[in-house]
């Protein structure tokens, strides 16, 4: 079976489990919702220009959420000891990264869809243009990257649910701080092209863990 | 069992000769400073049923966690068909099979829909016809859209059956699949396995190397045809027990033992 059949096998899957159950998407989405609203009232008249605070709080929500959503993803799999089933079948295991992975992926992305326009009405400002999404699809790529091999390593740990933070937000800094800075500077009205450094470093950052993932995945699976 | 059965499992009973379908090689494997395998040597001949006993923390469950590629050990070799599973692990993954305790199942799925995932991961040339085999094996064709959620753990187990022989393996390991079942339950998997096992000792096509962590002496010995005693990491009893009962059995467990189960 070809590599990307077996991701596209995991991808379906998981897609399948989380449409009945929405254990993962229903978590994520009440954090990020309630992040959104207690910045608001917290940040509301006490702030000369929301603009200056949206970039936090976007990524704030994102990455909170998407904590979230990483542990759920593999503890329900650890749990109920399907992980094991999954290592056990004859793939290449990371194949079973890129099914995770992209599984993560798109449960971030379906929680975005929702927040985003969510932060628009209560802020005020519009992130529709290609160049937030693109920085958001960039960012968001990072994040589930890393978080999918530090869920794979933390799921193992006896304190897993405290230990995927601690482990994770160190290694996702450059790209959390590279996401705020271009939405920022993309709110006050600069064009993406003036942003290349912010850019590249995104860029580098979801290559290279990409590479780092796809050769470590199998080691960190096994005891 | 037929005389020919009998011959045939007492020929099993005596695996050094011939080539071995698992042969362990001084096996050691230590978790920091606690050491739960040491040195262990074995061989079991293809088509063979291996139970393994032994008290708990004994290491039987991380042995067959090494045999299932889940855990590296810390030294030593593991063959499987002759290959060494460090080096070939994807391929040799192809030919086993493993039920646990936990039943390796995702319980949002249903039953078919769960061997259909397994299926898509082996690969299999014909998966709806063997998804509808398994099924009838295990009699839960009745409940094949069912989520598994749904199901009793007896159930559960009879599933994790389906989906560890979905790809007919020549080895299958079990380890404890009757944990937590009720006495009912417990015995129809127990019929289930017996019917694998004598499936394996009857027909070469059927032939499947079976090993089997237990802590059931009767049920245990009921699918034997060589027996292993595990106690801190080392192997203290090897033998045949085809046709031996469990009052036979007991007294030589416990003076391996120490009279502890």
């Amino acid at each position: 079976m070809s590599f990307w059949h077996v991701v596209g096998a995991i991808v379906w899957k998981d897609i399948r489990a989380e449409l009945r159950t929405k254990d993962i998407f229903s978590s994520m989405f009440v954090f990020a919702l309630l992040s959104v609203i207690v910045f608001n009232f917290a940040f509301e008249l006490r702030v000369p220009a929301m603009k200056m605070v949206v970039p936090g709080i976007v990524w704030v929500a994102i990455s909170f959420a998407g904590t979230l959503g990483l542990n759920r993803a593999l503890v329900i799999e650890q749990d109920k000891g399907s992980l094991a089933g999954l290592l056990l079948a004859p793939v290449d295991r990371s194949a079973i990264y890129f099914g995770k992975l992209l599984g993560n992926l798109l449960f971030m992305f379906a929680v975005e869809i929702v927040i985003l326009p969510l932060v628009m009405v209560f802020y005020n400002l519009s992130l529709l243009s290609a160049d937030h999404l693109l920085v958001l699809l960039l960012g968001t790529y990072g994040f589930a990257a890393v978080g999918t091999v530090f869920a794979a390593i933390a799921v193992n740990t006896r304190a897993r649910e405290v230990m995927l933070p601690i482990l994770l937000f160190p290694v996702l800094l450059p790209v959390l701080i590279a996401g705020v800075k271009m939405t920022g500077a993309l709110l006050d009205g600069e064009a993406l092209s003036t942003l290349g450094n912010w850019l590249q470093i995104m860029a580098v950052y979801d290559i290279g863990f990409t590479v780092v993932a796809y050769l470590t995945f199998g080691y960190v699976m096994e005891e | 069992m037929s005389h020919t059965d009998a011959t045939r499992r007492a020929a099993m009973a005596r695996p050094a000769d011939g080539p071995a379908m698992i042969e362990l090689r001084k096996l050691t494997k230590a978790f920091g400073s606690k050491t739960a395998l040491r040195g262990i040597d074995l061989r079991v001949a293809p088509g063979e049923s291996l139970v393994i006993f032994g008290p708990n923390g004994a290491g039987k469950t991380t042995l067959i966690r090494i045999l299932a590629n889940l855990s590296r050990p810390t030294s030593g070799k593991v063959l499987i068909g002759g290959l060494d599973l460090a080096a070939h692990a994807d391929g040799i993954r192809r030919y086993l099979g493993v039920v646990s305790h936990a039943p390796l199942l995702y319980d949002s799925l249903t039953a078919e829909e769960n061997l259909r995932f397994f299926a898509r991961l082996y690969d299999l040339a014909d998966p709806q016809a063997r998804i509808a085999e398994m099924l009838a094996l295990v009699g839960l064709t009745g409940r094949r859209h069912d989520l598994v959620r749904t199901f009793s753990r007896g159930m559960v187990q009879r599933l994790a059956i389906a989906r560890a022989l979905l790809h007919d393996p020549q080895v299958l390991l079990l380890d404890e699949p009757d944990t937590g079942l009720d006495p009912q339950a417990a015995e129809m998997l127990h019929g289930l396995l017996v019917q694998l096992s004598r499936a394996a000792a009857s027909s070469p096509d059927a032939m499947r190397t079976i090993v089997t962590v237990t802590h059931s002496i009767e049920r245990g010995l009921a699918i034997a045809d060589r027996s292993v005693i595990l106690a801190g990491g080392q192997i203290v009893f090897e033998g045949s027990t085809a046709g031996m009962t469990a009052a036979d059995f007991r007294p030589l467990y416990d003076r391996y033992v120490g009279g502890g189960r």
